[in-house]
């Protein structure tokens, strides 16, 4: 069991470095942060008219978190594993002394820090609000803190999709439906449709695993612990099935 | 130091390798031959835990691969088909990320990087991206790594592929002056550099070993030498289209 947590800290050191390097030598993570950032500027601004809520507070920014992150989280994670299927590495990875676990958590830690650092890039958005008025910036903190935490949860979807399969198209397709499960389940209209055809109380049922539902609380600055748990509930979830089929190669096509 | 025990490996009904049994001790240099789709790359992937064996076990160094991988791990280079590599990174930089993987100490991990990018003849380009790099160099990168952990047994399918004769040489050279501390178990499809590198021989086709000598006596077994030897032993069917 020691040894275990050893080989796999090790497997995290490893792949974690590696991985945050492969976004950094590549354009992707650039590319991928600017596109983002102009994403949920142009939603906040236009789509939200950030300007006449007339409220000093970021809820019209934080809004369009989970939404932007159904479509740009599979976009960073889908190279993960798919990547190394296609280009044989993982038959190297598998032939080293360290644990897929910790192989796995390398990895998404890796997209983890990509997506916080675009996070962090938004700043300017928390400035503006200070400037335009005195909004409770404990609150944005908190806001900002849930908001990561279930990047990780949409990061641990695809990257267990890409494991799954040999290309990134793929992965990013599948990711994002995936994605798009988890997200919408939250949806008024989806709420509404599944209360009218099994009762109320699938409905709620139904929207106690949606990201939407979870993530509405901490929008208005309020961590609630139910959320917390349900967010890394769903990041463990993932992160053992993508170690589950990870390890599942092994036992025949690569 | 690497024993194969009864190793068998099915991809649906087709039977990929088929009980393959041997011992190899320190000193030795086995050659794996054998015609394409033998189960030469399938055996040596489940000789280096990547694939696990439908039935047997290997034991590496006294650790068996199903039961302690990684202690087995710890004392395997591997060598993949093909030399696959992170084209993104540098020579150096992959040799980093494998000694992070083996957890070597900082003063261990120079030491050993320098040595291997020595070894493999790799230092004129131990700084540029591995997808600038010809065939040769990127197999002489996938060697370097293999080396790193100064393995005890060392697996390597196809090393020689896609050297010029210089380098063929130089690799030769390496794996002479590595043997007499290593198990070393070596798959080519280049029959001539068998003598010259291997002190024995096994042929497998179709999953199974048909021969296991040394090259002299698998040479001298047939007037055409090692190459009709190889034609009479396997060349009974195309394995690959089963
Ligand atoms: N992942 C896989 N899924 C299904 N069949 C496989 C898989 N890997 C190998 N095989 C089959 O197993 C057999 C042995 O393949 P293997 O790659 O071990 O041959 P080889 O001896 O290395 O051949 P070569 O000289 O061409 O490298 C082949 O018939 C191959 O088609
Ligand atoms: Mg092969």
């Amino acid at each position: 069991m020691r040894q275990w947590a050893v080989d796999t800290l090790t497997g995290l050191k490893a792949s974690y470095s590696r991985e945050l390097r492969a976004y950094f030598a590549t354009p992707l993570a650039y590319v991928f942060m600017a596109i983002f950032l102009m994403m949920l500027g142009f939603f906040t601004w236009e789509a939200s008219n950030f300007f006449d809520t007339g409220a000093a507070d970021l809820q019209p920014f934080f809004y369009w978190h989970p939404w932007l992150y159904m479509i740009f989280m599979p976009a960073l994670s889908m190279r993960l594993w798919s990547d190394e299927t296609a280009a044989g590495t993982s038959e190297l990875l598998m032939s080293l002394p360290v644990s897929v676990t910790g192989l796995a958590a390398g990895k998404l830690l890796a997209a983890w820090t990509v997506a916080a650092v675009s996070l962090v890039l938004t700043f300017p958005m928390w400035l503006t609000v200070n400037y335009l008025g005195a909004p409770d910036n404990t609150a944005i903190f908190l806001s900002y803190l849930m908001s990561l935490i279930m990047a990780g949860a949409y990061l641990s979807i695809g990257a267990a999709v890409s494991s799954l399969v040999s290309s990134q198209v793929l992965a990013y397709v599948i990711g994002v439906v995936v994605a798009f499960v988890f997200t919408a389940a939250g949806w008024p209209m989806v709420v509404g449709a599944v209360s009218g055809a099994l009762g109320a109380a699938a409905g709620d049922l139904v929207a106690t695993f949606s990201f939407l539902t979870h993530f509405e609380t901490a929008e208005r600055g309020v961590l609630e612990l139910r959320s917390l748990i349900y967010f890394f509930g769903v990041i463990a979830l993932w992160l053992a099935l993508n170690v589950l089929w990870v390890s599942h190669r092994r036992n025949g096509a690569r | 130091m690497l024993e194969l025990k009864h190793l068998v490996k099915r991809f649906g009904d087709h039977v990929a390798v088929e009980k393959v049994s041997f011992t190899l001790k320190k000193g030795e240099v086995l050659g794996f031959l054998g015609p394409n789709g033998a189960g030469k790359s399938t055996t040596m992937r489940m000789v280096a835990g990547v694939i696990e064996p439908d039935e047997g076990d290997v034991v590496i160094a006294g650790h068996s691969i199903i039961n302690q991988p990684r202690e087995a791990q710890r004392r395997l280079g591997f060598l993949p088909e093909g030399a696959p590599l992170y084209g993104d990174m540098t020579p150096v930089e992959f040799l980093n990320f494998l000694s992070t993987s083996h957890d070597l100490a900082k003063v261990e991990r120079k030491r050993a990087i320098d040595r291997v990018v020595a070894d493999a003849r790799i230092a004129n380009v131990a700084n540029r991206r591995i997808v600038t790099l010809s065939k040769g160099y990127r197999r002489r990168v996938g060697l370097a790594g293999a080396l790193l952990n100064d393995p005890d047994v060392l697996v390597l399918d196809e090393p020689t592929d896609g050297l010029d004769p210089i380098q063929k040489r130089a690799v030769r050279a390496l794996i002479a002056r590595m043997a007499p501390e290593k198990a070393i178990l070596i798959s080519t499809h280049t029959l001539e550099e068998v003598p010259a590198m291997c002190n024995r021989a096994i042929i497998i086709d179709r999953g199974r070993i048909v021969a296991d000598g040394t090259p002299d006596s698998l040479t001298g077994q047939s007037p055409g030498g090692l190459e009709e030897t190889f034609i009479t032993m396997a060349g009974t069917a195309e394995a690959d289209g089963v």
